[in-house]
């Protein structure tokens, strides 16, 4: 079984996204799941880390905050673009201790920072766990320290660790 | 002539307004990306276009969707989601190329702590522990 279908989540995945990209009907169904099929064993060769979720239910609360936390820098990064040359913005580089170490956890972390406008990965460290990251206002140094250790770090630990 | 003359106010207003919002923060993203005068500062700009600039847009369309054709449409958040977990790699592979080239060719321009890499740090770091140590022990 686990020969056959490497990543079951990956699969499933994959055949729901394309039953919702083509139609729902019985042919599709095999179709995508011989591609889903195909690509889970394609992903077994690369040989990632496994990922094994342990907590379900923080995940819903995670989107919630970061669809909440996303709205409000598109709104603050779009104010400070707009007024650009006439506030006085800085940017600038901020590192940032981790402890997460999970790979997966760490990809959700990225996506989370580069997705949010604001903020941007720049470089970390597996050896010393630090994270630099390019921050576009540089006053709010201590909200993003604060967010990404207090709030999102916690919630992937619980999810992924 | 555009099939919409029926829709009903209380769709067509969402939708409008979320298109606008997304049309907004994408062109005031362009906006910035023109604009900023530094390569990192310029990363941030497109994340707006990428974020709630999508993301409005994709949702005004599966409400419209959705309305017309009478059954819950959501294939745009396919859309969503390929450009939300695209975003890290473009984005990381850039701010780290010019971080590189920065180090590389032009340190100066960066503050102090950022003109080693992380790893080179921890090296010296840990050469340096050890060494402490090594005299410590011959002592």
């Amino acid at each position: 079984m686990i020969r056959l279908i490497p990543h079951p989540l990956l699969s499933v995945c994959l055949v729901v996204i394309w039953m919702m990209l083509t139609a729902f009907s019985p042919g599709h169904f095999l179709l995508g799941s011989a591609i889903a099929l195909f690509a889970g064993w394609a992903m077994a060769a690369l040989h990632p880390p496994s990922i094994h979720i342990r907590r379900w239910s923080v995940i819903p609360k995670l989107i919630w905050t970061l669809f909440f936390d996303i709205l409000q820098s598109n709104a603050d990064v779009a104010k400070l673009i707009l007024t650009n040359g006439r506030n006085n913005r800085r940017s600038a580089f901020i590192f940032i201790d981790l402890k997460l170490k999970n790979p997966n956890a760490l990809a959700a972390l990225a996506i989370i920072v580069s997705s949010t406008p604001g903020t941007a990965w720049v470089e970390y460290s597996s050896a010393s766990n630090r994270l630099i990251l390019h921050i576009f206002d540089a006053t709010r140094a201590d909200h993003y320290h604060h967010v990404l250790s207090d709030v999102y770090e916690p919630m992937l630990m619980e999810i992924f660790e | 002539m555009n099939g919409f003359e029926g829709l009903p106010l209380w769709i067509s207003i969402p939708v409008a307004l979320l298109v606008m919002l997304g049309a907004t923060l994408t062109l005031i993203g362009a906006l910035g990306f023109v604009q900023l005068s530094s390569f990192y500062d310029r990363l941030h700009a497109p994340t707006l276009g990428a974020s709630w600039g999508t993301g409005a847009i994709i949702l005004a369309s599966s409400i419209l969707a959705t309305y017309l054709q009478q059954r819950l449409v959501v294939h745009e958040l396919v859309i969503g989601l390929c450009v939300l977990v695209t975003i890290p790699v473009t984005l990381m592979l850039l701010g780290r190329t010019a971080l590189l080239r920065d180090r590389t060719e032009n340190p100066t321009a960066l503050p102090e702590k950022m003109r080693n890499s992380l790893d080179a740090e921890d090296a010296a770091q840990q050469e340096q522990e050890a060494e402490e140590r090594a005299k410590q022990s011959s002592a």
